[in-house]
């Protein structure tokens, strides 16, 4: 009953106000939050690749399981998939709340953000440009590799990246996810206040800085990456869907150790 | 001084908006002016040459002229300045494009209503002090601490220009949104030790979307107050304060009889 009371006249049933407003602008930080944190391990993560073949590989066989189990378990990886895209409906949900919905909202916006000319509020402009892209390619590369998890690896990758042709996905995502994020975390960091210290206004220009400097440094090593992942699949196109062998030993320690602790 | 072509100022561009809402006849159109440009002339100066040489019936609104009195607010080439205070020799193309501030109600040409406005968001943020002690003039005020009292005139240097709403996208869009000179009066009774409010009291207020949560931190408000206001600062100080506002309320309550 208090419920619907609520629901039609916006109060509670003790006049006060609901505290539905915080929790969800708690959850759409604490969202983006954690979105943004987990690219910047995911960058790093997939980059491996430029070390080596054999880098990566142990990599994606780490996220199997390969420190606890003797075999791998692709569904580790499919249920850390679903958890991210969980949180990332989740963030997309709360933060389209902010889009601009009507027309007359829209045309006001971007007479407003081309006049001003404000550094801030264009990167908010690319903020909502690029979460509305990635309600679409961030949802074909999350069910792609939900539903694919065991065929994560060197060539298994690079197959997707190019016999596949996923990679103007990628380039797309990639730019979007980097633009998106750095964003966001720098938006949160004043939103919050988390940075201001004893002079918010000197912290401002230096997180700015480092913003620019996070966005450059991922976008570079994204590229790069990509760029590796293309090479990769245009020398295996002909070998399509072979699986990577490891060419040294470096996953059987691993293994061996693991199952030690184990028995 | 003799009027040599070494003295004479170079010509200003002037593009104006001109519109009548009160009259049916009236469509809105912009109006080009050129006028010679003087030593430290400002937008007041160049708009009453305008307005004595070219367009009597024009209008828009200077009080103080000197940026304290807050009513010279418009559009200067997209931005929201004081007028008052904006020099002409900071246009190096010499070309000035005046508007109106939008999301104000608009009179004539660049003369808008900023005070209905502020009344609304007075209004909602209570803008007064709230207290339960009764006042005893045959005794001493309470003594409060510099810095504290420090703390409340710097925020209450707002001298209501709007400015900070004209260069809000999220204003813009949301003609309910509270804005930052609302969050701002927020955080200056919340530092006011003569008001007794607290963070509940405030959260009834502001705590919704549009009110302190539905601020989406463009910091248009920041980058372009007059009066340098720690925007940003307050407003993520309330916001701090207010998502963590304790659930004690909502319970139920239903009577029976009989
Ligand atoms: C369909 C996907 C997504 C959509 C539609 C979306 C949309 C948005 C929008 C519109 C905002 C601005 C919210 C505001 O101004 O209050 C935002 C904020 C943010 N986004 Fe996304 N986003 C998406 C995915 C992502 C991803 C993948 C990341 C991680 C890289 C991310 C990280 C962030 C962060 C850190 C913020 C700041 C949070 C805040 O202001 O509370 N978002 N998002
Ligand atoms: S906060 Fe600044 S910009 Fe906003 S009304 Fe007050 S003085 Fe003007
Ligand atoms: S006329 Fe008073 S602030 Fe400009």
């Amino acid at each position: 009953m208090a419920s619907i009371i609520e629901g039609y006249l916006g109060k509670r049933v003790d006049g006060t106000k609901s505290r539905m407003p915080a929790r969800l602008d708690r959850w759409q930080s604490a969202s983006g939050l954690f979105l943004g944190l987990f690219m910047w391990g995911h960058m790093l993560f997939v980059s491996s690749i430029l070390i080596s073949k054999d880098f990566m590989y142990t990599v994606t066989k780490m996220f199997e399981g390969s420190f606890l189990f003797a075999h791998p378990h692709p569904i580790i990886v499919t249920l850390s998939i679903t958890f991210v895209f969980a949180i990332f409906i989740i963030h997309a949900g709360l933060a389209m709340r902010k889009f601009p919905y009507k027309w007359k909202e829209y045309k006001m916006l971007k007479t407003h953000a081309f006049a001003l000319k404000h550094e801030d509020t264009n990167l908010w402009m690319i903020q909502a440009f690029t979460g509305f892209m990635m309600f679409f390619i961030g949802s074909v590369h999350l069910y792609i590799l939900m539903s694919n998890a065991d065929k994560i690896g060197p060539f298994a990758s690079s197959d997707r990246v190019w016999s596949d042709g996923m990679w103007p996905l990628y380039l797309l995502l990639l730019f979007a996810v980097e633009l998106h994020g750095s964003i966001g975390l720098y938006r949160l960091c004043m939103k919050w206040g988390w940075c201001n210290g004893t002079d918010a206004r000197a912290a401002r220009k230096r997180l700015k800085k480092v913003k620019w400097a996070i966005t450059a440094f991922f976008l570079t090593l994204g590229l790069l990456t990509l760029a590796a992942y293309v090479k990769i699949g245009m020398e295996h196109r002909n070998d399509y869907g072979q699986r990577y062998q490891p060419t040294t030993a470096m996953t059987a320690p691993l293994h061996l150790s693991a199952q030690e602790v184990l028995s | 001084m003799p009027d040599t072509a070494q003295n004479k100022g170079r010509m200003l561009t002037f593009e104006i908006l001109q519109y009548n809402p009160s009259d049916p006849q009236s469509k809105p159109h912009m109006v080009t002016y050129h006028l010679e440009e003087t030593l430290g002339m400002t937008l007041f100066v160049a708009l009453n040459m305008i307005r004595e040489k070219f367009e009597p019936d024009l209008a828009f609104d200077f009080v103080c002229r000197a940026g304290i009195c807050g009513s010279c607010g418009m559009m200067v080439n997209g931005k929201p300045l004081l007028a008052c205070r904006t020099l002409t020799k900071n246009y190096p193309d010499g070309v000035l494009r005046l508007m109106p501030m939008p999301s104000f109600k608009l009179i004539k040409d660049l003369s808008v209503v900023t005070g209905q406005w502020m009344d609304g968001m007075s209004k909602r943020v209570e803008s007064w002090i709230h207290s339960k002690e009764e006042v005893d003039l045959t005794k001493l005020e309470k003594r409060i601490e510099p810095e504290v009292a420090d703390a409340t005139f710097e925020l209450d240097r707002c001298i209501e220009c709007g400015i900070c709403v004209s260069s809000c996208a999220t204003a813009l869009m949301r003609p309910d949104f509270v804005g930052a000179v609302g969050l701002n009066r927020v955080a200056r009774f919340d530092v006011d030790p003569h008001d007794e409010r607290t963070a509940e009291d405030f959260y009834e207020l502001v705590g919704d979307d549009s009110g302190i949560f539905g601020c989406m931190t463009l910091l248009g408000c920041e980058d372009n107050c007059p009066k340098n206001l720690p925007l940003q600062e307050k407003i993520a100080y309330m916001r701090r304060k207010l998502a963590n506002v304790k659930d004690t309320g909502g319970g139920l309550e239903i009577r029976v009889e009989g």
